[in-house]
């Protein structure tokens, strides 16, 4: 076993980005993974020195501790517009943005929107898990028809809550975008095509083609009241048929 | 022909307990602990059958803490 365990064997190991911070997110939370392919990409692409994200309101707020980039703090929902005007002072640095639901598709609609639809050369990271994690599993715009939150313990009723928002559909419209997917994270093939989509809209960036949207269809164990494990399942049952994964749109031929 | 095998190390402080890294094991070679517990009070993960490890990596990849390397080595018959 030990002459196995020497650095010239090693495969994988946590990238060098992400630090020894322990990650306050609960066990199993899609964010870690998201974190993790975010932190290889910018590796990947010698960006380590040049990247900055920015971190929104949610569970994802402290980002910055977590991956050793440059970070800057928005205002609630207002990362698209914080990285637009990075981008335009530093074109020459990698700008992401790195949001959940109720940060990017709620209070932030108008700025998600109108910076991709001004086609500023920057990367949305979309963590969509249908419910407000951090503040105690509320409904959030993109909650499932049906699904029981604590604000609609009976289940999200369209005549009285509305209809989920599929942000990525509406950003496909969007004249200004280059890059809009939608990719998951719950298995090792999925979390290979989730990184190659971020990396893809990461480099379309840089070339100046464009927004990207990058949806990552994520779980949130604690608001759903489920294991990990079982969390997977029930994204995978569920969360698909509202939110069908793959290339929305791709101009960037890359 | 040469037998390919694996072995992991976890960072088992840094564990919390998720099991997703034991549902992605194509070899059931991972397990949390039974009793044990680490310094936040989580059962962590452990290779419970470390010879039947192929080094995949499937563990490492889906792990939300980036908690698991993994080693593989072509062995010599």
């Amino acid at each position: 076993m030990n002459d196995i365990i020497s650095p010239e064997n090693l495969v994988y190991k946590k990238p060098e980005l992400l630090n020894d911070t322990h990650m306050h997110y609960c066990a199993g939370c899609s964010h870690g993974v998201v974190h993790k392919l975010v932190a290889e990409v910018i590796e990947e692409m010698g960006m380590q020195e040049n990247a900055i994200g920015v971190s929104p309101v949610g569970c994802s707020v402290f980002a910055y501790n977590y991956i050793d980039i440059d970070w800057q703090e928005a205002a609630h929902g207002r990362a698209p517009a914080l990285a637009s005007a990075i981008k335009r002072l530093w074109p020459e640095r990698l700008v992401f943005t790195y949001q959940g639901d109720g940060d990017m598709a709620c209070i932030g609609t108008a700025e998600s929107i109108h910076a991709l639809n001004r086609g500023e050369n920057i990367t949305l990271i979309f963590i969509n898990n249908a419910i407000y994690g951090m503040t105690g599993g509320q409904m959030a715009p993109t909650t499932l028809i049906g699904q029981k939150t604590s604000t609609c313990p009976y289940g999200r009723e369209p005549a009285l809550h509305g209809y989920p928002l599929n942000l990525s559909e509406m950003a496909v419209t969007l004249p200004g975008t280059c890059f809009v997917t939608r990719q998951s994270v719950e298995n090792v093939a999925s979390i290979r095509k989730a990184k190659a989509a971020i990396k893809k809209a990461f480099t379309a960036s840089m070339e100046g083609k464009g927004s990207s949207l990058v949806e990552i269809v994520a779980t949130c164990n604690s608001g759903w009241k489920l294991p990990p494990v079982k969390a997977n399942k029930w994204m995978e049952e569920n969360m698909f048929k509202q939110y069908p994964k793959g290339d929305l749109k791709d101009t960037t031929n890359l | 022909m040469g037998k390919i095998k694996g072995a992991i190390v976890v960072n088992t402080d840094r564990c919390k307990g998720c099991s997703l890294c034991v549902v992605a094991c194509p070899k059931d070679v991972i397990a949390l602990t039974a009793k044990a517990v680490n310094v936040h009070g989580y059962q962590y993960a452990e290779a419970v059958r470390p010879d039947d490890c192929i080094g995949c990596a499937s563990c490492g990849i889906v792990c939300p803490d980036g908690c698991i390397s993994i080693y593989r080595k072509k062995m010599e018959d």
